[in-house]
């Protein structure tokens, strides 16, 4: 089986009101490519599932968001994402604002195939209250509430890889894959786009195959995207674009998110728009972050 | 022996207060948001309880704390076990671990805020963070609070415009749940120190910082805050502590946190 797509023949899978989950988390290993794809395209109404960052609020800026499940939306070194926040403040989405570990919880229910998992997460806070589609039930053991974490069943999930193979064997070999696995495990269809397309046998040493934290059965599509994160990080191999990120955060100050996109996205290849950063050198050559 | 310093800045004095907040934890991951609140995790790792345990905030746990400034990549770490976002909440569901957390807004309950000020849920007037992983913190484990600037906009009146954090508040308690299933320890300000052990979980003062009077505390609270006889002065940072933090903290990004840096006793 041959896997392999185009970002756009990979896009067109996504239909108008899917919920699609983005894998990653914050400013770091984000499948921006796929993300500026969808900007490019005329899909609309997505409920969005993310730990979010730049994704969220470009895709809210772009009018394509009709719903965002999130635990927080945030670029880090710029605590708020600008144009979510502009989203929220005009009530133009929206939400399911939920603990990051409901958000875990909720894609292992629909992982799983069950309709929900209980915990004690959202007790005694807003969550519950705010959110009238969680359910606070008893327990047939005990005699306390526990909160039912509905499965967060996605019909697409979109996630950054290192490398992959034809048949869908994806490989993160950063210090941390996230939740991607379970953003993969949850969805209907996985995409993943890929630093390095390799032939199966790459994955033959222990020491790689370890690094393949789903079964190539969870993917459905590969598609080829070098320094596809970008500018959000793919550690170990560049970090996220600090320039860059000031630029997109002041843009929503300085005429909005239509002359970024203009600048950056509208009407250019992945190509173009690594041209209009700087290339694909430069984006390698950016320094992983210390904390 | 020790030696208390004779001269220190405000977020030094911070520090080694909010370290004391992890002593007696034994075995705990003691998690510190913000500079000052991992200087103070990190400290407390070096001294009054060296079996905390620790992140690097990315993804490995560390047998040694990291500075918090003049690090390179290239130095290394001392890593002892591989730890994910995912496997995070293995830990914190678990309870062994203690989170001090810098929230926006505090309230009379211990409830907090980091998610957005103001307006309704589907229109806030701000948007901040979202609750991040504060409601399952509150529920799973202790947890302790920083406050760089005490004020009425943190300690608010009423309860927080979003409340991210279960409390001591009866009305929300949910079923089967008692105050002693809540765990909120610490709070840590600019001008004192503060836990949640006054008459039934009503805030109470501990240490004034030198120099500060118990109407500056309460004129920047906007609930009552219990003051009781016991009420002591923040103990200074000796000799030692302030070398450990200097160790710490090389570049002295600690003194960029609090508006003007000020120094530690004000009297």
């Amino acid at each position: 089986m041959n896997k392999i797509v185009s970002a756009e023949q990979a896009i067109a899978q996504i239909s108008d009101g899917m919920t699609v989950g983005i894998g990653g988390w914050g400013p770091r290993r984000k499948p921006m490519a796929l993300i500026r794809e969808i900007l490019r395209s005329d899909l609309k109404d997505l409920t969005i599932v993310a730990y979010g960052g730049a994704d969220v609020g470009m895709l809210c800026a772009a009018g394509k968001v009709k719903k965002v499940i999130f635990a927080f939306v945030s670029l880090d070194f710029i605590p708020l994402e600008p144009y979510f926040r502009e989203a929220r403040q005009n009530a133009s989405i929206e939400v399911m604002e939920i603990d990051e570990g409901m958000l875990l919880l909720g894609l292992r229910a629909a992982a799983w195939k069950i309709p929900f998992i209980p915990t004690s997460v959202g007790l005694g806070t807003d969550v519950i209250k705010n959110n009238s589609d969680l359910a606070v039930i008893s327990s047939p053991y005990d005699e306390k509430d526990w909160v039912a974490m509905p499965a967060l069943k996605l019909d697409v999930a979109l996630v950054h890889v290192d490398k992959a193979d034809s048949r869908g064997v994806c490989q993160i070999k950063g210090p941390d894959l996230y939740m991607d696995d379970w953003f993969a495990r949850a969805a209907a269809v996985t995409i993943a786009s890929s630093e390095d397309i390799v032939e199966s046998d790459y994955f033959s040493s222990s020491d790689e195959a370890r690094y393949v934290h789903w079964e190539r059965s969870e993917t459905t599509a590969v598609v080829h995207l070098p320094c596809g994160a970008h500018p959000t990080s793919c550690a170990p191999l560049y970090g996220f674009d600090v320039t860059h990120f000031k630029t997109y955060n002041a843009s929503v100050k300085e005429g909005g998110f239509g002359p970024y996109c203009d600048t950056y996205i509208a009407g250019k290849d992945e190509q173009e728009y690594q041209q209009a950063v700087g290339g694909l050198d430069k984006i390698k050559s950016i320094p992983l972050p210390i904390y | 022996m020790t030696t208390t310093a004779t001269e220190y800045r405000l977020c030094e004095l911070m520090i080694c207060a909010a370290a004391e907040s992890f002593a007696g934890n034994g075995e705990v991951l003691a998690t510190g948001i913000g500079v000052i609140p991992r200087l103070a995790a990190s400290l407390a790792m070096k001294t009054c309880n060296t079996d905390l345990m620790m992140t690097d905030s990315e993804a490995w746990m560390l047998s040694e704390p990291n500075p918090v400034s003049g690090r390179n990549l290239n130095e290394g770490q001392k890593q002892e076990s591989w730890m994910g976002f995912s496997r995070i909440f293995n830990n914190v569901w678990g309870g062994k671990r203690h989170a001090l957390v810098g929230p926006s807004q505090i309230d009379q309950f211990g409830q907090t805020n980091i998610s957005a000020l103001g307006g309704t849920y589907r229109q806030p007037k701000v948007q901040m963070l979202g609750v991040r992983g504060f409601p399952g913190n509150s529920i799973s484990h202790a947890n302790s609070f920083y406050v760089p600037a005490h004020s009425k906009r943190v300690f608010v009146e009423g309860e927080c415009d979003v409340v991210c954090s279960i409390g001591y508040n009866a009305e929300r308690l949910p079923r089967g749940y008692s105050f002693d299933d809540i765990d909120i320890r610490r709070v840590v300000t600019d001008l004192c120190v503060m836990d949640w052990c006054g008459p039934n979980h009503q805030l109470r003062l501990v240490s004034l910082h030198p120099g500060i009077t118990v109407q500056q505390v309460t004129d920047n609270t906007g609930f009552e805050v219990h003051a009781g006889n016991e009420l002591t002065t923040t103990a200074a940072p000796t000799v030692e502590q302030l070398a450990i933090i200097t160790a710490l903290d090389p570049a002295g990004i600690r003194h960029k946190q609090l508006s003007d840096n000020p120094m530690g006793d004000r009297r």
